[in-house]
């Protein structure tokens, strides 16, 4: 299958690891995978922020650029979520119903990873294996907006070597909401807090989501308090495979507990 | 211009904005207790009751259509139950905000000759200041409700839709009542019982001797006149059965079409807001019985802005709420800051979104930014409100309304234009990401990072900026 | 005051159909996917939920109605409405027949005792329609013990099955167990101004009169 990387702006310029994880394992699995290269980010800040005249010109970018792909995958659950119902309504407030079909018909195309390797693919044991234990925090856009379900659960529970540890009070947001971290910090800090708490208590080394953007936020906080805990994004579990065992600092830069 | 709530009376206004307020909220550990203790329990009582029920989703549905189906033909039901109310021998008013129920409510009380009214908790009578205004006028207002006699007592403003004092424990509520309440027991402990039935002995002489009673309206059946009101204790049905005069205060929008929509209702709500299958008692009466109840009732059918809500197509889904106050229980925002950090008597998700259109979005800007965008608000509507698609949507009105009434545009604004018009041009937004890996040299707390980046960072560490940038690693495989 | 409520009222009628513009054509059909009316009756299920709220639950004969009555109220002033079947009194307490008792009388009562006019199985509710035999809303409410006699046949599976039976233009009391809150840490506590003990006497269909 030919898939298109829809790669975020956030993971192409600061998490590019989990990017590469994400293309690495696509072609494991046999696909090949293409990087359009005119793409640059889906607007969901402009839209969540108030600023959907703004976004218009991105998601107008955005249909061009995907339009001639019939699978798009990106690493991010939010990012799809934007481009699944936001994009057609900003189209649609400017008056352009053109573009708002066009937009709909790329959200029909899109998937978040882990449903397109559950959904489509029909996969959910990739003969990755992962010596860690894991904890899976379910981001609020792949519970509630995208709906991914127990999909990335039970591709980790096929990871070989992983021992997956249930995060308590799992459902509740970490506090970051894009621009919501900026306009209120102290209630993110405050949300922050009850997270990294309820990471810490799993004891799992390595707490992995399928947003980088909430991964950032909470590897932050982790990183700050010097937990030793460290957030890795799913696609990286997930390509990782037993013949090279990568350890799992092998994704992150540095291993000083910086997150990816 | 639609006309919104008129500013200097009532309660929809808080006096400053949410991020400032929370701040106070946050630091006072008592409360963050309290809330997470009742909020966490109430959502699993909630739970545990929505799943005894297959078809909560399809009630969900059902109350979501009636809802939209009854804003689509508002004018034509509020006629409707006008009419079915006066056959029954009641009389109703229309008061266009709070200015004007406050004086026809004044006005109705006075003509009693009383200078005492006692009152169920109602929504609509805290957002027009009712209390305040009876007061001006020598009237005493008496909250029966026990939450709300607990924010009287005390001095206090209420912080839950559901529960008033859900910022209270039952230690301050003991201390509150030892305190305030005349002739209590002095050797009154602080178990939940104990405290109600101190309540019960406080209340009774009032409700066997006052004429007057105020109530707000879960429901008004437009088919047939019914109103309903939902509740606890009983006090009630104490203010709807024993006084000579009944006066009701109702938001338009409470009114539903058939008396068998009632049936999508009266499942939702208890299991919704209490976490029960059915509250205690609810309680039904249309117009005047002869011989049963008051012999005077007065129906006061309040817009105060909710006209400007329906006039958005996108916001006016607010008006579907039935204050349940599920949203509230499983607000992450919610649970940390508390109710009085929103400023208004709506706090939580709906009041997020609700009090912004009541007051026009500057009058409340803060608002729909108090919000994560999480979601667990839609998901937990029993009418299925898109808290979040509202949310999202008043941020660009709050947006638009800045830039027409001032001359410079916001620097935020100014940001997110230059961000926009970047990323539209690839040579920029490559060089804008070389631009981040500078940072690497500037230190970890993410200055000189282009947009958004570098606003998303504001009070958090990023990690180091990578060595590359995806597109440059794919380019040179 | 005539004149200016005309005025508010046309002005919010006039913003309200400003506000929605032209009729959008025929609204969309209300989809009610839900269980409708109709459904299997289960006694153990009300049973279920009205002790799971503190209700007490007897189940008797008609006949024995009395029995029950007095051993909750035996030797107290009970409160009854006019046309409640006083074979269901027993001879040990003091009845009070309210032919438009004041309050303050009622209160002093011990407790009461009415017939109702329908009950939930699915939510553990009895429904009062003020009817001879269940009386004014206000005696159900002053005294602290109330004795609901309930007959099978009024029992129904769900909130849509009640609604259908209830006539809406007739004062109602819906009672799910006896007054309570949850006010305090959002645990629900019985006990506050309704009465604090409801007993609720299940007898068997149509025996209603048949007894005594």
């Amino acid at each position: 299958m030919r898939i298109a990387l829809f790669v975020t702006c956030l993971a192409d310029t600061l998490f590019p690891e989990a990017a590469k994880a994400t293309v690495r394992l696509l072609e494991r699995l046999g696909h090949e995978v293409v990087f359009p290269q005119d793409q640059t980010c889906c607007g969901q800040m402009h839209i969540n922020t108030g600023y959907p005249d703004d976004a218009l010109r991105l998601v107008r970018r955005h249909v061009r650029t995907f339009a001639p792909y019939d699978v798009v995958v990106a690493p991010s659950a939010s990012c799809v979520g934007s481009v699944r119902h936001q994009h057609a309504l900003v189209a649609r407030r400017a008056g352009d119903e053109r573009l708002a079909s066009q937009a709909e018909e790329i959200a029909r195309r899109t998937y978040e990873l882990s449903e397109l390797l559950v959904d489509v693919l029909g996969l959910t044991d990739l003969d990755a294996y992962y010596p860690h234990r894991v904890t899976y925090h379910p981001t609020c856009h792949s519970l509630r907006m995208i709906r991914v379900g127990d999909k990335p659960l039970r591709l980790l529970r096929a990871v070989r070597g992983l021992d997956l540890v249930e995060l308590p009070q799992a459902e509740q947001c970490c506090g970051f909401g894009g621009t919501f971290a900026l306009k209120n910090a102290d209630t993110s800090t405050a949300m922050l807090a009850d997270k990294m708490r309820h990471v810490l208590a799993t004891k799992a080394d390595v707490c992995t989501a399928g947003d980088a953007s909430c991964l950032m936020h909470i590897g932050g906080g982790l990183a700050r308090l010097r937990t030793g805990v460290r957030t890795v994004h799913l696609a990286e579990i997930l390509a990782n495979t037993e013949p090279a065992p990568a350890p799992a600092g092998r994704a992150q830069r540095k291993t000083d507990g910086v997150p990816a | 211009m639609p006309t919104t709530a008129p500013r200097g009376v009532g309660h929809l206004r808080g006096d400053e904005p949410f991020p400032v307020a929370a701040r106070r909220s946050l630091a006072d550990a008592q409360l963050r207790r309290n809330l997470g203790h009742a909020t966490s329990t109430i959502r699993a009582k909630s739970a545990a009751v929505i799943d005894e029920v297959p078809d909560w989703q399809e009630l969900r549905e059902a109350g979501s259509a009636i809802k939209a189906d009854t804003m689509a033909r508002l004018p034509e039901l509020l006629q409707q139950l006008e009419t079915a109310v006066v056959a029954a021998g009641g009389t109703v008013h229309w008061a266009v905000d709070a200015v004007e129920a406050n004086r026809i409510v004044t006005d109705l009380v006075t003509a009693t000759g009383t200078d005492r009214v006692m009152k169920v908790k109602s929504m609509a009578t805290q957002e027009i200041g009712l209390n305040e205004a009876l007061e001006a006028a020598g009237i005493e207002p008496v909250e029966t409700d026990l939450a709300e006699l607990i924010v009287q007592l005390g001095r206090d403003k209420p912080s839950h839709i559901l529960v008033p004092a859900i910022h209270r424990n039952r230690a301050e509520i003991r201390e509150i009542f030892l305190r305030e309440m005349p002739g209590v027991d002095p050797s009154l402990t602080d178990e939940p019982a104990i405290l109600a039935a101190a309540a019960r002995r406080h209340l009774r002489r009032t409700f066997l001797s006052t004429r007057v009673a105020i109530s707000g309206a879960n429901f008004a059946v437009a088919e047939t006149g019914a109103l309903a009101v939902v509740e606890s204790e009983g006090n009630g049905r104490m203010c709807l059965t024993l006084p000579d005069t009944l006066i009701t205060v109702m938001g338009i929008e409470k009114v539903i079409p058939t008396w068998a929509d009632l049936e999508v209702f009266l499942q939702l709500l208890p299991r919704a807001s209490t976490g029960e299958r059915m509250n205690p008692y609810t309680s039904m009466w249309t117009g005047v019985t002869p011989g049963d109840g008051p012999q005077d009732f007065h129906l006061v059918l309040l817009d105060n802005g909710r006209s400007a809500v329906l006039a958005d197509e996108v916001g006016r889904q607010a008006l579907h709420c039935i204050r349940c106050s599920a949203c509230l229980n499983v607000c992450p925002v919610y649970e940390r800051t508390g109710g009085h950090a929103y400023g208004s008597v709506y706090p939580g998700p709906i009041g997020a979104v609700l009090s912004p259109q009541l007051t026009g979005v500057e009058d409340n800007a803060s608002l729909p930014y108090a919000s994560s965008l999480c979601g667990a608000c839609f998901d937990a509507c029993p009418v299925k409100i898109d808290i979040p698609s509202i949310l999202v949507h008043l941020r660009a009105e709050h947006v638009t309304a800045y830039r027409s009434e001032h001359r410079l545009p916001s620097a935020e604004a100014v940001t997110m234009a230059a961000a926009a018009y970047t990323m539209d041009h690839l040579p920029m937004y490559e060089a804008a990401q070389r631009g981040s890996r500078l940072a690497r040299f500037a230190g970890r707390r993410g200055r000189g990072l282009p947009p958004p980046l570098s606003g998303w960072t504001v009070g958090r560490d990023l990690p180091q900026p990578p060595p590359q940038t995806f597109r440059e690693w794919w380019t040179q495989r | 005051m005539v004149d200016a409520t005309m005025t508010s009222r046309e002005l919010i009628l006039g913003r309200l159909r400003a506000a929605l513009g032209p009729p959008p054509g025929s609204p969309g059909e209300v989809a009610r996917d839900y269980r409708p009316a109709g459904g299997a009756v289960h006694l153990d299920v009300l049973v279920h939920r009205l002790t799971d709220y503190r209700a007490s639950v007897h189940q008797c004969s008609d006949d024995e109605v009395a029995q029950v009555v007095d051993a909750i109220l035996g030797g107290r002033r009970v409160v009854i409405p006019a046309g409640l079947p006083r074979h269901w009194l027993p001879d040990t307490v003091e009845a009070l027949t309210d032919d438009g008792l004041p309050a303050d009388e009622i209160a002093t009562a011990d407790g009461v005792v009415t017939a109702a006019a329908v009950a939930i199985a699915e939510t553990g509710t009895v429904i009062l329609d003020a009817a001879a035999d269940q009386g004014r809303r206000v005696i159900t409410l002053l005294p602290d013990v109330h004795i609901c006699v309930l007959r099978v046949d009024q029992v129904v599976a769900g909130v849509p099955d009640a609604l259908a039976r209830l006539d809406p233009r007739r004062p109602l009391t819906w009672i799910s167990g006896p007054s309570a809150t949850s006010d305090i840490e959002l645990n629900r506590v019985e006990g506050v101004h309704g009465p604090r003990n409801l007993h609720v006497v299940i007898v068997p269909r149509g025996t209603h009169h048949s007894g005594g």
